[in-house]
Parts: structure tokens; sequence; C-alpha cells
């Protein structure tokens, strides 16, 4: 009998040739910030923006930007990877243990959990920030680190995903069968179950880290003081000051800065694109 | 802009385990409790307080609050700061939306398609400004719209034109194209995962009903991913209501054009922190809380509707 297949379609120059239009306009943008990051501050004002102006001063402007102002963007960049550690970090946990309850376990009150989460996602998070602000500024946590880790350490969008992949990655029977052996639930979960979700896990964390690493709104209202800004509020700290009258402008640091900002994430999701990728079309399935 | 994604959708029941000893039944909380217990703290009361200190008003001359009922909500929506900035993101919403979502339909259906070249490198690079912080991106495109840096200046050159995307009127359209430039590639991605995990039955029954590419895009693809295309509307919508990154950093730029209240939430964000005027910040954030979720929930309900 013959049977019937779809032919693979051939590789289409036209359309390989709008979509590379399309990531020119993706590009641009980026190209523009490496080329201006190698730039001296006179030279980004007189040289045209798409090209190499004068001298390459990249090296001499990472230097500068981690030694302006007694090293304090060093110090940023420690803030922000505390907070991505034991925010983000501390996010996947909590986000992996409860999609896995939610998605192996019948209890009373998952109903409940269920609406909540559901309901939480459709609160908009920026609209709870003044609120969690006064909140927390009763509770003397304003202006620590706390203030920007604990409202991190909650990811909707982490136990979805957790969920959904778990109810497909672990059958009922493999946990079953370590019941029987006589392993207890926290014994399963640690052995059995992180195992089977790693692709899952991968996704969340890479997540979780980029809304860490990015996060602006919440650590300008939270903290008042430099010394605890993450490179976010920094950067966007010395660009104010470059705009301001009469002020110090330091474009040349703002854009490299901006630059080694970037990088980590950009070289994370490069390396781990395997499994963040499958680890996402699972979620899909059961949309 | 927010940057989460999918709300959980239902999951159909799973055949749960028997219940043998009545203890056993409670341990899924063992998993759950340690993420409810931050939930609470994070979630839940804010929103509570939020409510309360919208009921009070700062007594300006007499110190302490006063309770006034609906007296802050009435006050809203009488507002026209606020009705200023909620018209604005509504117009960011209806042009910015359906722009960003398209490109990212179309970008995801022509990977998707095996018909395009280094399919696999244009995935990951048009995803790539994601993983930018709003803050970079604002500052990188406000430099690259401004007159020092050339670029705009250069187009302009090039092109015969004479576009300003800092002035007035350019500049809600600039903010759009930041905002696109930073989620087409996410939202490509959620419609791409989507994609691929349509059976492949239904594009051989396509095939040998006659469809060609069009149409099996149209009656096959599109439908099948309808749940995605949902989810990433809502996030879209809750994004724009929430427009205050991008604004916010490029008032360094353009002072005089960004105001206090150019956004609902820079509205709240400023009668709080530069006001001190906690209890009606509170209120103008609950409204906009309010909208968002039933604009989102009426979404959901016609997508879901279609599906039947």
């Amino acid at each position: 009998m013959a049977t019937f297949s779809v032919t693979q379609p051939r590789k289409s120059r036209v359309l390989t040739g709008f979509m590379a239009l399309y990531l020119l306009y993706t590009l641009v943008p980026l190209v523009w910030l490496v080329i201006n990051a190698s730039k001296t501050q006179p030279a980004l004002f007189s040289t045209s923006g798409l090209s190499f102006g004068g001298t390459f001063a990249l090296f001499d402007n990472i230097g500068q930007t981690f030694t302006y102002n007694g090293g304090i963007f060093f110090r940023w960049l420690g803030n922000t990877l505390l907070y991505v550690v034991v925010g983000a970090g501390g996010a996947t946990i909590l986000a992996t243990a409860a999609g896995y309850g939610l998605a192996k376990y019948r209890f009373p009150g998952r109903r409940a959990v269920f609406a909540v989460v559901l309901g939480a996602v459709a609160v908009p998070p920026t609209a709870l920030a003044v609120p969690t602000f006064l909140m927390f500024s009763k509770l003397g946590l304003t202006n620590t680190p706390l203030a920007v880790i604990i409202p991190s350490l909650i990811s909707p969008f982490g136990l979805y995903l957790i969920w959904v992949y778990a109810a497909d990655a672990i059958p009922d029977e493999l946990l079953e069968a370590a019941r029987i052996d006589g392993a207890g639930e926290i014994r399963i979960f640690l052995t059995v179950t992180l195992r089977q979700l790693v692709p899952g896990i991968i996704t969340v964390t890479l997540f979780t880290m980029v809304q860490t690493w990015n996060n602006y709104f919440l650590p300008l209202i939270m903290l008042s003081e430099p010394k605890w800004y993450p490179l976010t509020v920094g950067l966007n700290q010395w660009s104010a000051q470059a705009n301001g009258a009469g002020a110090q402008p330091i474009f040349n640091l703002v854009l490299t800065g901006s630059l080694l900002t970037i990088i980590p994430l950009v070289v994370a999701f490069l390396l781990m694109q395997r499994f963040w990728q499958s680890g996402l079309s699972a979620g899909s399935v059961k949309q | 802009m927010t940057s989460t994604a999918a709300p959980p959708a239902p999951v159909p029941a799973r055949r749960a385990p028997a219940a043998r000893r009545p203890r056993r039944k409670w341990r899924g909380w063992l998993f759950v409790a340690p993420f409810m217990l931050v939930f609470a703290l994070t979630f839940v009361a804010p929103v509570v307080y939020a409510f309360v200190l919208s009921l009070f008003r700062d007594q300006a001359f007499f110190g302490g609050t006063v309770f006034v009922g609906a007296d802050n909500y009435v006050q809203v929506f009488g507002d026209p700061k606020f009705w200023e900035a909620f018209r604005r993101v509504l117009v960011f919403l209806a042009v910015q939306v359906p722009i960003m979502l398209v490109l990212a339909l179309i970008a995801a259906l022509a990977i998707d398609s095996a018909r395009l070249h280094g399919a696999g490198f244009f995935r990951i690079v048009i995803f790539l400004p994601y993983a930018v912080p709003a803050v970079v991106a604002a500052l990188m495109w406000g430099f690259i719209y401004g007159d020092h840096f050339g670029l705009a200046a250069d187009l302009n050159h090039l092109l015969g034109t004479a576009v300003k995307p800092l002035s007035p009127s350019w500049l809600l359209t600039s903010i759009g194209n930041i905002v696109t430039w930073e989620f087409v590639g996410y939202n490509m991605l959620i419609f791409y995962s989507a994609l691929k995990v349509i059976p492949k039955e239904l594009f051989e029954a396509a095939a040998i009903d006659g469809a060609g590419t069009f149409r099996t895009i149209v009656s096959v693809k599109l439908p099948a991913i309808r749940g995605a295309i949902v989810v990433a509307t809502i996030f879209s919508i809750i994004g724009s209501f929430q427009l205050f990154n991008e604004p916010n950093i490029m008032r360094n730029l353009v002072p005089n054009t960004i105001g206090t209240f150019y956004t609902p939430n820079m509205y709240a964000y400023n009668l709080s922190f530069n006001g001190q005027q906690y209890n009606y910040s509170a209120t103008v954030a609950i409204v906009m809380g309010v909208i968002t979720a039933v604009i989102a929930y009426v979404v959901q309900l016609r997508g879901s509707r279609k599906e039947m």
C-alpha cells in the first residue's frame, strides 16, 4: 500500500531574504551598542553611529567602567548576582516543588491553590509594587537586599511550567514503584523527580534569572542607597547624571556598562538553548 | 513591561494515587506550602493592604488618616490626569500589540515552515532582545533616537526625511518601537513552541485534502495554536497597561515631553514617591489592576469560546 507522506518543502530564498530584513532590525541596535561601547566620549559625538570612530577604546572603557566612582559598578554587579542567585534560585526551587506537588498529588485545597495562582497571574505585578513597598517599609525591610529578593521568590510562570512539565514527564507508576520500595515523599522528590524535571528546571531557571537580572521597577522603589542598587538602577542613575544640567556626562560608561550587563544573559541563553527550548515546548502541549 | 508568560491552563485531571491512609491526603501540601507562604506575603498581603489603604485619606493639616470609604475611587473616576494616561496606554495597546503579535506570528510560522535557511539561527537571534534589560533597551534606543549619536539623524539624511523620534508627536511611536523590539522574539517563541507540538497527522490530512501552504496555515496551524495566541495577547495587554520602564527611563532625555502621569503606572509611582499620596496611589493601582484583570478575563473567555 502506498503510504502518503508530506514532502519536505524546499528552502525558500524569498522567505529567507524577508526574514533577514527582520533580523537586521533585531541586530542593528545591538551592533550599534558594541560599536559605540568602543568609542571614547568625544568620538561618540563626532563620528557616525554605525562606524568605528578614531581610537578603539573598548578595553579602556571597560577599565573606566569598573573603576569609576570607587568601583561602584563592581558593587552593582555583585548585588545583581546576589539578587539573581538567591531570588531566581529560590524562585526556581519553590516553583519546582509546588508545580510537582500540584501535578502529582491530590490534596484538600488543591483547587483553591489553582484559583489563587491563576488569579495572581491576572493581577499585574507592578500594581502590587507600591503597596508592597509600604508594607515592607513598615516591616523595616526597605533599602535592604531582602526587599528585592523576597518578591523575586514567586514566579507563577515557573510554577505553571513545572506543573505541566511534571504532569507529562513523571509517570505515576514511577512514584508508586518508589513508594512500594519504601521511599518517603521527600526522598522520592530528591532522587526520582528532580532528575526527570531537568529540562523544565533549566527553562524556569533561565527565565527567572532574566526577570531578576533585568528587574528595574522593584529595586527602584525599594532601594534608596546606591550601594544596594542592581546594575539596571545603577545604569539609569549614570544616564540621568549624564543628562542633568551642568552634570558630568559619562555616555561612554553608560554604553559600556550596558554592554557588560547584557553579555552574561546572552551567553547563558546561547549555551543552554537546547535545554530550555525543549523545556518550553513540553510546557506548551497543554495550552 | 511584565516578562512573565503563560498562565496556568486547566490541566486535565490525572489518575490520583489512591489514598490508602488518611494521612497521605495532605502530603501534597509538603511541596506546595513553601510557595504559598511566600505567595501570601508577596501577593495576597499587598493586595489586601492596597485595598485598605484605598479606603483612607491623609489629613494634610491634622496629621494621620481618616476613613473615607469610596471617596478615593470617586476621585479617580473624575481625575483628568488618570484618564489622559489611561487613553495613552489604550492607544498604545491598540496599535503596538497587534503589530508585535503579527510580526511574532509571521516569524514563528516562517521558522516552523522548514522553508527557511538557517531556521535555528533566526530563532535564537530574534529571541535575543528579550535577554536585554528594559533599562538597557531604553537607553540604547534613546541614544539612537537622539541627534547626538547619529543614527536617527543619519537615517533622516539618507532618506531625506525629518523624523524626530523624541519629539512629542513621535514619542509614543518611538516607545512602541522599543517594546516591539524587546518582545517580538519572546512571543515568537510562545507561538513556535505551540506550532512544534501540532500532531503531524493534521498536516497529512490537510495535504490529502489538497490544502496549500496558506490554507494549511489558516485552517490547521492557527486554530491549533489559538491557546498560545490568547495567552500572548493577554500578557501583551497586561504589559501595555503597566507600561513604566521605557517611558520612565526616557524621561531623562525628554523631561518636558514625558510628564509625571505619562502612563497610569507612572502616575501611581509619582503619587507615592514624589507626592507622598500613598492612599490615592493605591487606589489608582487597584483601579488599573481591576481594569486589566477584567479585560484579560474577557479576552480569555472570547478566546476559548471560539474554540468550541
